[in-house]
């Protein structure tokens, strides 16, 4: 094993790009993901990364830049979080049907006003109808290995969609934990884009497709994301067999012979194996599921006959937590007890975690920190 | 489980401390995980940032409410901050000072003047003397993490041989 690095997560995602040698990066800084395209702007000036480093005005402006950069082929990446990715919306849609397999690092922050800089998943979840692949991490060195990964599943020929590595700022963005800067070598092989402008093989793009074809574009972007849950997995098995690290699209903790799951994304979902150790001491036999891959949606979760509390670091208001009501849609029989917690960065301990799994009533929703009478 | 929780002021290191204390520890084989509070710093004010040390990997990301120990860089902090707020029973303080401090009964105090070290090994930036790499060899002193370890952290942040300079003196200097 290589030397362990300290490191944030922030500099981890940037030197995974810096491995994998984008030869654009268009980018505007917000907290608290600036951190990584400083590192990537610095790689950039010190002759690290030969790469062109496009500093643009906007959020709105970096997603189009890598639009036009991608569609000439090139492997490009960019960052940004909260209000910055939802400056980006329309362009989100725009690199997904345009099948630009583009690589974004997402820093989870939550939404003013008021204004917080802390974590939340409502940002990126906002964002899930968009078409990109979404992986949320949960360690420095996972940040550093999917952001490898994203690379080669994003520009697989059965893919080609763009794909968001998701990681929850501060707690995971500014934390420094040990982590092994893997040489990826020929992982990710050399990009070939189908579609890619060619000056000697002129064609149009972007024009208008009527309605007689749009939904058959619209198909093939359902059938690559569908296509993506092989490329995931064999990827992660290539990653495994190659570097010895090996992730699933939903990590299992102590699952096979668990009565109650907590599922959760992120670092709640790591930090959930500290709560299911405590709650095993108790009698209770508790697991954690800690979804990665939220899309494409994971379809094999072995979850039958076990009480689900579902922690959602996010709200959709009028609806409930996304990630509880994502899972009931998909497995109609689930028994989930939904907790809303961690909002702009509120403290859940693994404690408060444990003790959501001890008090669960199944089938309500529960906000972490709301006096009971008001729920 | 060991944790640690630094007080200091912004600017002063405290942040970097913390990276350096952490990655000594995994020098010595050891796990660990350094955190600033997620607050907006400014220079000057008082900050508070963590470490975990453990010997399997650290899955904990929410903060340190019961340290087991606390380390003072900046004294003056004191006088608006409870920095004894958790720490466990029998717990250890180190702190930064020349004078004789009094804290209750039942946790272990342990001092080195690295104010007075950084300025006599002329470890001065911007008219500040230079405390978070001082402290890096007084917590070796009291067995966080060899002293190898110390000062290999601190020669991979800091090129200048001061910083390890006053990091010995200030190992000499405390008693355990």
């Amino acid at each position: 094993m290589s030397e362990l690095i300290m490191s944030t997560g922030n500099k981890a995602v940037a030197a995974a790009v810096k491995m994998a040698k984008p030869l654009v990066v268009a980018a505007y800084p917000i907290t608290p993901q600036t951190e990584i395209i400083e590192s990537i702007a610095d790689y950039v000036e010190a002759g690290d990364l030969k790469a062109r480093y496009i500093p643009v005005e906007s959020e709105h402006s970096a997603m189009t830049a890598c639009i036009g950069a991608s569609i000439t082929g090139v492997r490009v990446f960019t960052a940004t979080s909260s209000h910055g990715l939802l400056y980006m919306h329309e362009m989100l849609h725009w690199a997904a049907g345009a099948r630009l397999p583009i690589v974004m690092g997402q820093v989870n922050r939550t939404l003013a006003p008021g204004w917080n800089i802390w974590a939340e998943h409502t940002d990126a979840l906002s964002q899930r109808d968009t078409g990109w692949l979404q992986v949320y991490v949960s360690t420095v060195q996972e940040a550093y290995d999917a952001t490898l990964m994203a690379f080669r599943i994003a520009e697989d020929n059965r893919v080609l969609l763009p794909v968001m590595i998701n990681m929850d700022g501060f707690l995971l963005s500014h934390i420094m934990q040990p982590f092994e800067m893997t040489e990826p070598g020929d992982f990710i092989p050399p990009l070939d884009l189908p579609h890619k402008i060619d000056v000697n093989d002129p064609k149009g793009y972007g024009a208008m497709s009527p309605a007689n074809v749009h939904y058959q574009f619209r198909f093939d972007m359902e059938k690559s994301m569908r296509a993506s849950r092989t490329v995931i997995n064999e990827t992660e098995a290539e990653f495994a067999k190659r570097f010895g690290r090996s992730y699933a699209p939903v990590e299992e903790y102590f699952c096979d012979d668990a009565d109650v799951i907590i599922v959760a994304m992120g670092t709640l979902g790591k930090e959930a194996e500290v709560a299911a150790d405590l709650l095993r001491k108790e009698g209770i036999k508790a697991g954690v599921m800690r979804i990665r891959w939220l899309r494409p949606f994971p379809l094999d979760m072995n979850i039958k006959g076990k009480d689900l509390v579902v922690i959602d670091r996010d709200c959709s208001f009028g609806f409930g937590g996304v990630v509880a009501g994502e899972i009931q849609a998909r497995y109609p029989d689930a028994k989930i007890a939904s907790v809303i917690a961690g909002l702009g960065g509120q403290e859940v301990t693994y404690e408060d975690m444990a003790e959501f799994v001890r008090s669960r009533k199944m089938g309500t929703e529960f906000w972490f920190g709301i006096p009971q009478e008001e729920q | 489980m060991y944790e640690i929780r630094i007080h200091s002021r912004g600017g002063q290191g405290g942040v970097t401390a913390a990276r350096m204390m952490a990655s000594a520890a995994v020098k010595d084989g050891k796990f660990a995980t350094a955190c600033p509070f997620y607050g907006a710093e400014r220079r000057g004010a008082p900050i508070v940032s963590f470490v975990r040390i453990d010997d399997a990997p650290v899955r904990i990301y929410s903060q340190i409410n019961k340290p087991e120990m606390i380390v003072i860089l900046d004294p003056t902090v004191m006088d608006t901050v409870n920095v004894l707020d958790g720490l466990k029973e029998g717990g250890s303080i180190f702190i930064n000072t020349h004078d004789d401090v009094d804290f209750p009964a039942g946790f272990k105090v342990y001092k080195a003047d690295l104010t007075g070290i950084a300025l006599r090994e002329k470890l001065v930036v911007a008219g500040s003397p230079i405390v978070n790499t001082p402290v890096i060899g007084a917590l070796a002193k009291l067995g966080l993490f060899t002293r190898e370890s110390g000062v290999k952290a601190i020669t991979e942040t800091f090129a200048d041989p001061r910083n390890t300079a006053a990091a010995k003196a200030a190992f000499e200097e405390v008693i355990v």
